[in-house]
């Protein structure tokens, strides 16, 4: 008897579960917008803050009445900093949730699987902070609000041959990482152009703990720069091993590095670095200083670049919902596609011919806990 | 020359830590052969208690001795009570049951840690306290020798001489070998076997503890997946050593420590883990039961 009542409220349950699920996705006055990151993972800030920075965006737009009357859900999940699961998230957000675009992650590793995913079913998909070309190369349904690694690469060796004086550079790269191979190999390329001679190029892994072995190695070569394009999360103690081990060139990274978690890994070791970005807190734009206004109300903490970015790639899509002539995935792709001079809370952004975002880089030195802006470099 | 002793003191420093750990598995091991894959989960909380106690007592705010101690103290206690209740939850019902059965269960207890860590403590690095103050005590040309060099490798083995004499020559070290011998004529003899298997994961876990304030003073950033290849690697010295002895895991750790250091400095640090865990084989080719392991005939 017992058991036919649990059945029967089993039953019940499903039913309902069934109709309340047919009832959302049956909403007229809804667009559902999915979005993936590591929440969870060795990575798990990275998406956390860009989706934090995703909420703030589609809150206010949702709260000023939505786009063109429709409000905007937005669908989050988690892909555990895993390339498969990533493919995996993505490709349910898209058969089962049946989102209209897809916003989403950091890694260029992940980005890149996701990618092809959105454009084998025809969904657009924006990164907000993937620097990894491939990302959107031959992919017309994949866009990106941020610079690439090419540009990055290049900025980055222009600033280590003139600001630095580096005649002698040597790497520290993560291994498993595109984003950093990539960096690695685009920095590499416009140093040596310069004139500038590469003492060693050594790996790791990330997650590692103990960088004493590279990093040992690196100091006999007596380089002017260490140049690390990895993640904050490995480069705190990277700083912190060079310096114990007296090791004197000036340290130098890509975006990878911004997050307030840099300061506080790398303690003393990290002072006097610098790394190129896409924002700074320190920048004299309204809209800039509203957006980190808000975000401190909501988060009570200064938002990173990574934030800054995941809220300039949703309102562009926003942007482009309002401007697309139906939701369908065509005519929201021609409309992303369109964006040019969008004023987002990074600079202009301007999507070029390659779905790539054509605007500035800032390079930025380590200073207390604060970054100090040293010099922004365009194309 | 100064290179290779900078190498030399790196991997020692290295293979120090992974000898703590490794002594977790085996002693688990030797008594109830069983590998404890939740051992690198309780060096995690480990290091996490002494996040959150340096919020209470703020430790960091004088760092030294007393701060230091405090913190072990800490480590231990909270490793100590959640490998007692690991034990009690998972192991302890499963007493009787086919191995494989406590070994998926082992595993899943360390993924629930894992993933419960990341709910709790949130996902994103923390910042291990620095309740002791580097220092840099010596200079030889290039090389470089901190007091934190000593701490590590004087604590570390001042904690496995600890255990040592506690297992040769305490009343309960003597039951503990007894239950490793045969836990049924241990039972016979009047011994609290469930007792001594407590005890066990009681010393394993606090090791581990001590492990978790040292790497967390010499790499001081911690998060919820910080055990994961610590633990592998130290999972790996114990095999090498001879899984189930203790002067093996301590070996094994050096061993694995200046494999790994030697290989990334010398050979490749694209192919540090593979070459280290590579020579690690060899030395398994030729010594099946690790260096100090004794080959076993199974009873049928």
């Amino acid at each position: 008897m017992k058991n036919q009542i649990l059945g029967v409220l089993i039953a019940s349950g499903l039913t309902l579960l069934g109709c309340t699920k047919n009832s959302t996705s049956e909403n007229a006055n809804e667009i559902k917008i999915g979005e993936f990151g590591a929440m969870t993972g060795p990575e798990a800030t990275f998406g956390q803050s860009t989706d934090k920075a995703i909420r703030l965006a589609l809150d206010a737009v949702n709260a000023a009445g939505g786009v063109n009357g429709k409000k905007i859900r937005l669908i989050t999940e988690d892909d555990q900093g895993k390339t498969d699961e990533a493919a995996a998230v993505v490709k349910k957000l898209i058969t089962q949730d049946q989102v209209v675009a897809i916003l989403g992650e950091v890694a260029s590793s992940r980005s890149r699987a996701a990618a092809s995913i959105a454009q084998q079913f025809k969904i657009p998909m924006i990164t907000p902070s993937s620097t990894n070309p491939e990302v959107t190369r031959g992919k017309d349904y994949v866009f990106r609000v941020c610079f690439i690694d090419p540009f990055q690469g290049s900025v980055l060796a222009q600033f280590a041959v003139k600001n630095l004086k580096a005649k002698k550079v040597a790497v520290l790269k993560d291994l498993k990482s595109d984003y950093s191979l990539g960096l690695t190999e685009f920095f590499m390329k416009k140093y040596k152009e310069l004139g500038g001679k590469i003492t060693s190029v050594q790996n790791y892994q990330a997650g590692d703990t103990d960088f004493k072995a590279q990093l040992t190695d690196i100091r006999g070569e007596k380089p002017d720069v260490l140049f690390i394009p990895g993640y904050y999360t490995d480069v705190g103690l990277i700083a912190r091993q060079a310096k114990q081990l007296g090791l004197k060139a000036v340290m130098l990274g890509g975006d990878g590095w911004d997050s307030p978690k840099l300061f506080e890994i790398g303690g003393a070791a990290i002072q006097g670095a610098y790394f190129s970005t896409h924002y700074t807190t320190s920048s004299p734009d309204e809209d800039t200083q509203k957006f980190i206004k808000a975000y401190k109300e909501k988060y009570n903490e200064i938002p990173d670049s990574l934030a800054a970015l995941g809220y300039d790639a949703a309102l562009i899509l926003v942007d482009a919902l309002k401007n697309a002539k139906d939701l369908s995935a065509a005519e929201i792709r021609d409309a992303i596609a369109k964006t040019k001079d969008f004023k987002g809370v990074t600079g202009k952004i301007t999507i070029d011919a390659d779905h790539n975002a054509d605007k500035n880089a800032v390079v930025v030195q380590v200073e207390g806990n604060e970054l100090k802006f040293v010099t922004s470099i365009g194309r | 020359m100064e290179e290779f002793l900078q190498h030399v003191l790196n991997g020692l420093n290295l293979g120090a830590i992974y000898a703590l750990i490794a002594l977790g598995y085996t002693m688990v091991y030797g008594v109830l052969q069983l590998i404890n894959f939740a051992h690198a989960e309780v060096y995690m909380l480990g290091a996490f208690s002494v996040y959150y106690a340096n919020r209470l007592f703020h430790f960091s705010d004088h760092p030294g001795w007393q701060s230091f101690i405090a913190s072990l103290a800490v480590a231990m206690v909270v490793c100590s009570l959640v490998g007692l209740l690991i034990e009690r939850l998972a192991y302890r019902p499963l007493r009787n049951a086919p191995r494989l059965n406590v070994l998926i269960t082992a595993i899943g207890v360390s993924l629930f840690l894992q993933f419960s860590g990341q709910a709790l403590f949130g996902a994103d690095p923390k910042l291990f306290p620095e309740v002791l103050r580097d220092a840099q005590l010596m200079r030889f040309g290039e090389i470089q020798l901190s007091s934190f060099d000593f701490t590590i490798l004087g604590v570390s083995l001042a904690a496995m001489a600890a255990l040592h004499f506690f297992i040769q020559h305490t009343k309960v070290g003597m039951a503990i070998r007894a239950v490793r011998f045969n836990q049924k004529s241990a039972a016979l003899m009047g011994i609290n076997v469930n007792g001594m298997i407590s005890v066990v994961f009681i010393l394993g876990s606090s090791l581990a503890g001590v492990g978790a304030v040292l790497v967390g003073l010499k790499y001081p950033k911690i998060d919820p997946l910080m055990g994961m290849l610590i633990g592998l690697k130290a999972f790996v010295a114990a095999v090498v050593g001879g899984i189930g002895s203790l002067p093996g895991a301590v070996v094994g750790g050096l061993l694995m420590g200046l494999c790994e250091e030697m290989v990334a400095g010398y050979l490749s640090s694209t192919y540090r883990d593979a070459l280290a865990f590579g020579l690690l084989i060899v030395i398994l080719v030729f010594k099946p039961s690790g260096i100090f392991g004794k080959s076993q005939v199974e009873k049928v």
